[in-house]
């Protein structure tokens, strides 16, 4: 008995120092763990409205767009998935999205300064004009995401090699063709050390290196299985200035997009800026030359493209200068240079007033590039198409726009933001509308936007924007006030309104003149976010209630939930 | 005996279960500098002071319309509390290149970085911008704000001087 009371202590003894130390590790390794995501959601009941077009509504009253991620890190491991549910998707939006799904999932540690990740990934090389996957699915239903394996590996310091294989994200599907890249980037100064760590003047190289495999199955060509395509950049600045550059070529690479022609690709991207205290310049230019780049030769819209060539325009926030005449990349070919100017007037000067004023200027120009046919035969598999050299400006023009941007606070309570542009918009070419009933739309558009601060918690901000041409649907104005009251809540009522809109129905009548008025209001607290809205909305940059983000076309009633944790 | 065994791996579990979780710390993730050198997220600092970490872009006008009108106030704010603020920009290549002369332009004095490739607002789970988060002096993510309406960086000032002054954040 006493024996055994013995054995039973000792066990219990041996069981609770076990179970601590087993407790210890758990604890280590659950402690550290976390879990962290996000939500979002769209969800939209329409209405039938003859006006916009948007008489087809769908058979279902409802539909919703929603997807979560979740994340677990613990220590260098990382893990997540994004659930997506489209019941059913909203209009506009690509009808490949349906049901739920897991639309993003992956696995990665690191260790050592190596980074691997399994699974969906977004990575980009150098300016991406070879490689760049990303999402933007909450207002466009853009995944372009790798599904496949990547390093990221610091070989030591200033060096940085990357290396990605896989397929890319098509609706709940994967592309056809498969990727295969490198990237090396050298930043001169750490990676040589000593008295360049601290010199003044950095230098950064970058090459990259991306191939995409898909089988030939035309009967019709004889087409190039394997079609690579590489780039080189720099970075260099010395003290206050910098020049940014980057060259892609990409080899023959025939597709539905360039008309299935044997010419190889090129692009370039340089950028030059200049800033101190109170003044900042940037000076771009960009040239693509047969750029498009897709993993399935085959595709078309916005599915499986591979690189991305950035518009050379501002990028606009302000309804009508955002959502009617926006600039997009031509692909396959155009020359663009772009210049922008930031100086803020000093506080107390003359013309600075009490709070000093800011201004910016922004001008941007793009043309076709110079091109020769090249006459060949329909299906001769040597045919080039044109003949060209990627500097040489054409005498199209596709854009042009001047804008200037002045930012004034008047008090404590009053400020304002007036914005003037004058843009040139090729509806023909950017839109894909036939020249002859289109031509170049000439518009003058002028934004007043005016904050009113009540006391700490309440403002007032309003804009008042109008759009002067005499192309395309004429005239617009946009009025919107919104009222928000610090930190949780806000209203907005908006009126985009086609008021000079020449066109008649056939008795006679004004038909096209219409109001796009859309009313919000929302809740925000802390990173939980509801916001409803009722009316028609146009698709694009919306900044209402306190957030930028890309909207889908609206008709009805809207509500958006986001949220993360 | 079966029972002793079970008792006592049930007191390790709960016991593991309830203990504290560790509070979120910046994720580890490389951003680029207004030079063009790259930083390792997990490496921001404030010397045991408070970090507001805000995500914004040059193309997001409440973004702009906050940090300009913290950077009327900035001064103030790291006067009397010792907060820094870290505004993380995620233009990609369109803009990327206008961010440094925006800021020198516009004369504002925060530590600003890119996360072109998003990398950082996917490892915060950021929706949409502007984003705001509020570090303590440990570096623990202890509060966060999505988008912003005139007034909001009052609140957002009180919970930095409730954090300087080592109180503990309602959330």
């Amino acid at each position: 008995m006493r024996l055994k009371g013995f054995r039973l202590l000792t066990i219990i003894t041996a069981l609770v120092l076990s179970n601590n130390l087993l407790a210890q590790s758990i604890d280590d390794v659950l402690n550290r763990g976390q879990v962290h995501g996000n939500f979002g959601m769209d969800m939209q009941y329409y209405q039938v409205d003859s006006l916009i077009g948007a008489s087809e509504t769908p058979d279902e009253d409802v539909l919703m767009n929603g997807f979560a991620n979740f994340i677990y890190t613990n220590g260098s491991f990382s893990a997540g998935f994004r659930y997506e549910s489209y019941m059913n998707a909203l209009q506009g939006f690509p009808a490949q999205y349906k049901g739920n799904g897991i639309g993003y999932r992956f696995a990665s540690y690191t260790n050592d300064d190596m980074t691997v990740t399994v699974g969906n990934y977004y990575e980009q090389f150098g300016n991406g004009l070879i490689f760049r996957t990303y999402e933007a699915l909450g207002g466009l239903g853009y995944d372009n995401s790798m599904d496949g394996m990547r390093i990221n590996y610091k070989l030591r310091d200033g060096l940085f090699v990357k290396g990605i294989i896989g397929t890319q994200r098509l609706y709940f599907e994967q592309g056809d063709g498969v990727l295969r890249g490198v990237d090396g980037e050298l930043m001169v100064n750490d990676f040589f050390g000593g008295s360049l760590k601290n010199s003044k003047t950095k230098l950064t190289l970058g090459a990259s290196f991306i191939s995409k495999y898909q089988a030939d199955q035309s009967s019709q060509y004889n087409l190039p299985e394997n079609v690579g395509a590489y780039s080189g950049r720099f970075l260099l600045r010395h003290r206050k200035i910098s020049f940014n550059g980057e060259y892609a070529y990409k080899i023959n690479d025939p597709s539905a997009d360039n008309g299935f022609i044997y010419k190889e690709g090129t692009a370039f991207y340089a950028e030059t800026a200049y800033s101190t205290k109170g003044f900042g310049l940037t000076l771009s230019a960009k040239g693509n030359d047969n750029m498009s780049f897709r993993s399935d030769r085959a595709a078309g819209q916005q599915d499986l493209l591979i690189n991305y060539l950035p518009a050379l325009t501002r990028q606009h926030t302000y309804n009508l200068l955002a959502t009617l005449y926006p600039y997009a990349t031509q692909p396959n070919g155009e020359m663009a240079f772009q210049g922008e100017l930031v100086y803020k007037l000093k506080k107390k000067s003359f013309l600075g007033g009490k709070y000093g004023t800011g201004i910016l200027v922004n001008y941007s120009t793009i043309y076709n590039i110079d091109s020769t046919a090249v006459p060949t035969a329909e299906n001769d598999s040597t045919r080039m198409g044109y003949t060209t050299n990627i500097f040489s400006v054409g005498d199209e023009r596709y854009y042009d726009e001047i804008n200037v941007e002045i930012t004034k606070k008047f008090s404590k309570k009053l400020k304002g933001i007036f914005t003037y542009s004058n843009m040139v918009f090729n509806q023909a070419v950017i839109q894909g509308k036939n020249p002859k009933k289109y031509p170049d739309v000439y518009a003058d558009i002028a934004v007043i936007d005016l904050t009113y601060k009540i006391n700490k918690k309440n403002a007032i901000r309003t804009e008042i924007q109008g759009l002067f041409t005499q192309q395309d649907q004429q005239e617009w104005a946009t009025i919107l006030i919104e009222y928000s009251f610090s930190p949780h809540w806000f209203v907005a009522i908006m009126d985009q309104y086609n008021y000079g809109n020449t066109n008649k129905d056939v008795d006679g009548n004004f038909n096209e003149r219409i109001h796009y008025y859309f009313a919000s209001a929302g809740y925000v607290r802390g990173a939980n976010r509801f916001q409803v809205g009722y009316g028609r909305q146009r698709a694009g940059i919306f900044c209402i209630g306190g957030i930028c983000r890309t909207v889908p076309a609206a008709n009805g009633l809207t509500l958006s939930i986001t949220s993360s944790f | 005996m079966k029972k002793l065994i079970l008792l006592s791996i049930l007191t390790t579990l709960s016991f593991t279960i309830f203990s504290q979780q560790e509070k979120r710390a910046m994720p580890s993730v490389n951003v680029t500098d207004m030079e063009g050198g790259t930083v390792n997220t997990s490496e921001f600092n404030n010397d045991g002071k408070p970090m507001i970490v805000n995500f914004w872009a040059t193309w997001c006008s409440p973004c702009k319309r906050e940090l300009n009108n913290i950077a009327d106030v900035y001064d103030d704010w790291v006067e009397e509390t010792g907060v820094k603020l870290i505004a993380i920009s995620i233009d990609d290549a369109r803009n990327a290149g206008k961010v440094a002369p925006y800021v020198n332009g516009k004369g504002w004095e925060y530590e600003v970085y890119i996360d072109s490739n998003q990398d950082l607002k996917r490892a915060l789970n950021v929706n949409n911008v502007p984003h705001t988060f509020l570090l303590n002096g440990k570096g623990e993510i202890v509060w966060q704000h999505n988008s912003y309406q005139e007034g909001d960086e009052d609140t957002l000032y009180e919970a930095v001087k409730a954090l300087a002054a080592g109180k503990e954040l309602k959330h």
